[in-house]
């Protein structure tokens, strides 16, 4: 009786084994088998969304193979190191676009992209995704509404903060009817950008050793699963 | 010879309609059961989210059933259905990864509800009710057709919901059949404000109200009809007696 009762569950065990093992294998030839693909679309889609605020045409290099990672800053209003994509046109400098993660918005992250040229001026912004409440908050988005291109070639004069906030604040840029906290965490966000980049200007288009050597960021503070 | 073939092809298409008209409306995934109403409420703000999660149900669906048919024999009851999970949920993954590189556009939009579609019950329950005790071909059908009355409640809450709620229809189409599609977005109402209730999650709840209760109404109206050929044809086998 025991002898049969183990019998029965080793077979049991036996074949739901098996079959955890087909399944797994499924799932890994699959990924085997999408890796790249999965791995060019995710670029491909980072470099339309990046061309959209730093035009083609305005630079010669590719933007994903200049890019820059910098320690995570507060006056970036950033809590992780952030992804600095460098536009040269030659050897001159063009623009940086800022890989961008608010949490000032009214749910969730919203994830920019801030692009600056290299004479301080906004190249361009886009909300890359966001939570925001459909209808009123989602105008931040250019599939409904051209109010991110009012950031276009504005500039920050030192001293001067007071027109980057949204009008309610006394500042220059328009809210929403029914949403300010969406818009005013855009405004800031681009405001915090504009900021850091005048600030660190020199910094921003060297190569990542050389920022490394320079400013002595140590190797731990780049993502784990980066490329070697 | 001819007689058998007409007659093979009959008893199929009595074996099969019968699962057709379970799938698609007496037994539906949603209408009857009640099953998977988590994507059906979260994804069907717009037409194209809803037909994307709906293909891609569509698909775990057939595979689930296929599979769980085809080791009918093999497995033992004790352990279904923990072997049932596993089969749903690589299939889940493996279809996530496929939608992931070809679709990227799409599985930004669909997101957590890809992955999500492993707890969607219907398909567990085709699994039970249905895959485990019934032949390949017909587990197959029966996954398409339950997964095609899945898809239908889908876009139709999704169209009813993207009317009111933005006055389009299939926005953002490129997102699933590439940029070349952009003119299948139909603007119904021009200058539309938009109803921001009826894209918000309580739209869901409302629109899926009002779609049951249209369907209550016409099983009420469908029976009711019956019930009068019954009565209707009752006085007329009486009537020469009389």
């Amino acid at each position: 009786m025991n002898t049969a009762l183990l019998r029965n569950m080793l077979i049991s065990a036996a074949l739901l084994a098996v079959f955890a093992g087909l399944g797994t294998s499924l799932v890994m030839v699959t990924f085997e088998a999408t890796k790249e693909k999965i791995e060019a679309s995710e670029k491909a889609n980072l470099l339309r969304n990046l061309n959209n605020i730093i035009p083609p045409d305005s630079h010669s290099n590719n933007l994903l193979d200049n890019k820059l990672l910098v320690p995570a800053s507060s006056k970036l209003g950033q809590k992780k190191p952030t992804t600095i994509y460098q536009a040269w046109q030659g050897t001159s400098p063009v623009a940086v676009a800022f890989s961008i993660i608010s949490n000032e918005g009214y749910s969730g992250e919203i994830k920019l992209l801030i692009a600056i040229k290299a004479n301080g001026h906004v190249f361009g912004v886009r909300v890359i995704s966001h939570k925001e409440t459909p209808g009123l908050g989602d105008k931040i988005e250019i599939a409904k509404d051209d109010w991110i291109l009012g950031f276009n070639d504005k500039f920050l004069i030192e001293s001067v903060t007071a027109p980057w906030k949204v009008k309610r604040d006394g500042g220059s840029f328009d809210q929403f009817t029914g949403a300010t906290i969406t818009p005013r965490a855009v405004v800031n966000a681009v405001f915090k950008a504009l900021d850091y980049f005048n600030h660190n200007q020199h910094k921003l288009f060297l190569e990542q050793a050389k920022y490394d050597q320079m400013y002595g960021i140590a190797q731990k503070s780049r993502p784990p699963y980066g490329k070697h | 010879m001819a007689s058998t073939e007409t007659e093979t092809k009959k008893s199929l298409i009595e074996e099969y309609t019968p699962i057709a008209r379970d799938g698609l409306w007496n037994n539906n995934a949603v209408f009857a059961q009640m099953l998977g109403l988590c994507p059906l409420l979260a994804v069907s703000n717009s037409v194209i989210n809803a037909l994307g999660l709906g293909i891609a149900t569509i698909m775990v669906l057939i595979i689930s059933n296929v599979s769980v048919s085809l080791i009918r024999n093999i497995i033992r009851p004790e352990i279904r259905l923990p072997v049932f999970v596993v089969i749903i949920a690589s299939a889940v993954t493996a279809i996530e990864l496929v939608i992931h590189a070809w679709f990227h556009e799409l599985y930004l939009v669909l997101g957590i509800f890809i992955p999500l579609i492993v707890t969607n019950c219907a398909i567990i329950a085709r699994a039970e009710a249905f895959a485990s005790k019934n032949t390949v071909v017909k587990s197959f059908f029966d996954g398409l057709m339950m997964g095609l009355g899945f898809t239908l409640v889908l876009v139709t809450l999704g169209t009813l919901r993207e009317i009111v709620g933005m006055g389009t229809l299939f926005s953002n189409a490129h997102i699933m059949f590439g940029d070349g599609m952009q003119w299948l977005t139909i603007e119904v109402f021009s200058n539309y404000e938009g109803f921001l209730l009826a894209i918000l999650p309580p739209g869901a709840f409302i629109g899926l109200a009002f779609i049951l209760a249209a369907r209550n109404y016409i099983e009420k109206r469908r029976k009711e009809n019956t019930q009068q050929k019954k009565q209707q044809e009752a006085p007329v086998l009486e009537a020469p007696v009389v």
